[in-house]
């Protein structure tokens, strides 16, 4: 005699938590652009706000090829340090405008990829991580040794962009809020290009590789080319979170390029949510505001937030915005 | 150049491919029994050394480092597997990586907590300073000696994998686990041994590297990198592989520092592109 009268409201629920879900799904770009406006007002500072920015998109970027084709790369750290030092050496030492770096930046970080990406995705299974560690870390190798070109260990320097040009408009690029804006904008590309790369036939065709290779291949898609393509794709976008970068420390640490930086962005990215479109936002936002209260306790803020990563492996593999869809949203 | 300088730079590098064999055996063994890649695996080299480092100064003996070290951070790494990646059984291959990428940073800081993060000396001992000379030159004992204790522990891991009926059921185990447990053999126990075994093996060529190479809280990024790479080349889960490509890439780093030294480190990622090019397998891996 209960069911009918008390399942209602319950159902009733349950449908606007969909409507929900599927609003918040359709209008995910406006909705993530409107929150990136928001983020400076929100945070103590106004660099940890670029840093989230820049994270954010690296992890995006990442995550099309770790959350959606379900590739998990450890090698990450050679586009977005890519795209950072083409960037700085092409402002820094042959004077090319910087619209024209950053976009030297993310084709050559997207070449890089193309290449990585040629080598790894020959090897199947647990051999992808290992591979595309070892070649980013061949290109860290390249880097540290080549020193005339990337100033080796102390990093590249020397490429201060103080000004952009837009529109007609001269903006001062040194100030933080400026600078936030301005990078805003390749991020808001950034996410729209990824949301419309996830709306294709080609998004469902990395989730169908995703969810099973076998069916996938014998459903007639070419597997290795698609997962070359997601590769490729997912590699540029972190190059140009590289680009970002450049622009806004006017520094490339070589660090950038380390396997350690790779896996902070792997750690993000599971932190947020992978295979969720705002989960690597979050995890970006999350990760850096734990860097930033925990580095004031202590220097060592890496064991704790490494502890927290392993918690979150073992007992939250969805993330904190995964979490919240399956729990809380269902 | 002299035959006996090029002969020099060889025997170093089997010396360096000695200690690349230990560590991609390990992780070799982790894998082919466990289906589990340890990220975690250089960080635990550095452990190792540490370790070694601490028991030798406080008994006055390299040796007890020598032989303790090895034992505590093999029993260290069962605890790792018995808390830590026993739950991960049965997710996605993913998990167990990431959670010892996570496990290798807590590590690594742990580390910088407790010995600083500036690397530390590690003596060689008196009774192997010096060189020896054998006929075609002078040659270091210390390296002789690293060469020796690899060789040594080859033969023991081979011998407890093919003679024992521990290592039959190891054998056995990494090829068919549920017919294991429909044979009454508890499955569980073999992989906390082996995991230890493997991380045991790690810290023994800590030790080992301490003398060659100063200790510091990073040593274990590079090192993870070689073991990669060394495994890639000679396949995944298989030990053959691992012996015949770690010496190979030991030999040619140390042959390239001697023509190209800047190009020494970045030689064995094009060694490793180059398999995955011609065989992507590894040259001793089965096709999946």
């Amino acid at each position: 005699m209960t069911s009918p009268a008390l399942a209602a409201p319950s159902h009733a629920r349950a449908g606007k938590r969909a409507q929900f879900r599927s609003l918040v799904t359709r209008y995910r770009v406006p909705l993530s652009i409107l929150a990136l406006c928001l983020l400076p007002w929100l945070l103590p500072s106004k660099a940890l706000a670029v840093n989230v920015l820049i994270y954010g998109v690296i992890a995006v970027g990442y995550n099309l090829l770790f959350g959606y084709t379900g590739l998990l790369s450890f090698g990450h750290a050679a586009f977005v340090g890519a795209g950072a030092y083409i960037t700085g050496i092409a402002i820094g030492q042959f004077g090319v405008p910087w619209y024209l770096a950053v976009l030297l930046g993310v084709v050559g970080g997207a070449l890089l990829a193309f290449i990585m990406g040629a080598l790894s995705t020959r090897t199947r299974g647990i051999y992808f991580s290992m591979v595309t560690l070892a070649l980013a870390q061949l290109v860290y190798y390249v880097a540290l040794q080549a020193s005339a070109w990337t100033g080796g260990e102390n990093g590249l320097r020397g490429f201060t962009v103080s000004k952009i040009e837009l529109l007609g408009f001269e903006i001062n690029f040194l100030d933080p809020v400026n600078k936030y804006y301005v990078l805003m904008m390749f991020a808001a590309l950034a996410l729209w290009i990824v949301s419309r790369i996830l709306n294709s036939p080609f998004g469902a065709a990395i989730e169908a590789i995703r969810e099973n290779e076998r069916r996938a291949r014998t459903c007639g898609y070419d597997v290795e080319r698609t997962k070359l393509l997601a590769f490729t794709l997912s590699g540029t976008i972190c190059a140009l979170g590289g680009t970002m970068s450049a622009l806004h420390l006017a520094f490339v640490p070589l660090d950038s390029l380390h396997y350690l930086s790779s896996g902070m962005i792997v750690m993000m990215t599971l932190l947020g949510g992978a295979s969720s479109f705002f989960g690597p936002f979050i995890g970006a936002l999350v990760f850096l505001v734990m860097e930033d209260v925990f580095s004031l306790w202590t220097s060592h803020w890496q064991i704790i937030v490494g502890s927290v990563f392993v918690l979150f492996v073992l007992f939250l593999p969805k993330g904190i915005w995964g979490t919240f869809l399956t729990k809380v949203m269902r | 150049m002299d035959t006996e300088l090029i002969l020099m730079q060889l025997f170093s590098g089997v010396a360096l491919g000695a200690i690349l064999v230990l560590t991609a055996l390990g992780l070799s063994i982790i894998f082919g029994m466990l289906g589990v890649v340890n990220f975690a695996h250089g960080a635990l080299f550095m452990v190792g050394a540490y370790a070694g480092l601490w028991v030798a100064s406080l008994t006055g003996s390299f040796w007890w480092g020598l032989i303790v070290a090895p034992i505590m951070i093999g029993g260290f790494g069962m605890l790792i597997e018995y808390f830590l990646i026993r739950p991960l059984y049965g997710r996605s291959i993913d998990d167990p990586l990431l959670l010892t990428f996570g496990l290798s940073y807590v590590l690594v800081e742990g580390v910088r907590i407790v010995f600083g993060s500036d690397g530390i000396p590690f003596p060689t001992p008196s009774s192997l300073t010096g060189v020896v000379d054998l006929g075609v030159g002078f040659f270091p004992i210390y390296r002789i000696f690293v060469v020796g204790i690899v060789f040594l522990v080859v033969v023991l891991l081979w011998l407890g994998l093919e003679k024992t009926k521990f290592g039959l059921i190891v054998r056995a185990g990494a090829r068919d686990p549920t017919m294991m447990k429909v044979l009454g053999i508890d499955i569980s126990k073999v992989w906390l041994l082996v995991f230890g075994l493997g991380v045991g093996l790690a810290s023994l060529g800590g030790v080992l590297s301490g003398p060659m190479r100063s200790v510091n809280p990073e040593m274990g990024a590079l090192v993870l990198a070689e073991a990669f790479v060394v495994t890639v080349i000679g396949g995944l889960g298989s030990l053959v592989g691992s012996i015949v490509a770690g010496l190979l890439v030991g030999v040619v780093i140390s042959m390239t520092a001697l023509f190209a030294p800047e190009m020494a480190t970045i030689v064995m990622f094009a060694l490793m592109a180059v398999v995955l090019l011609i065989r992507p397998q590894g040259l001793f891996g089965k096709l999946a």
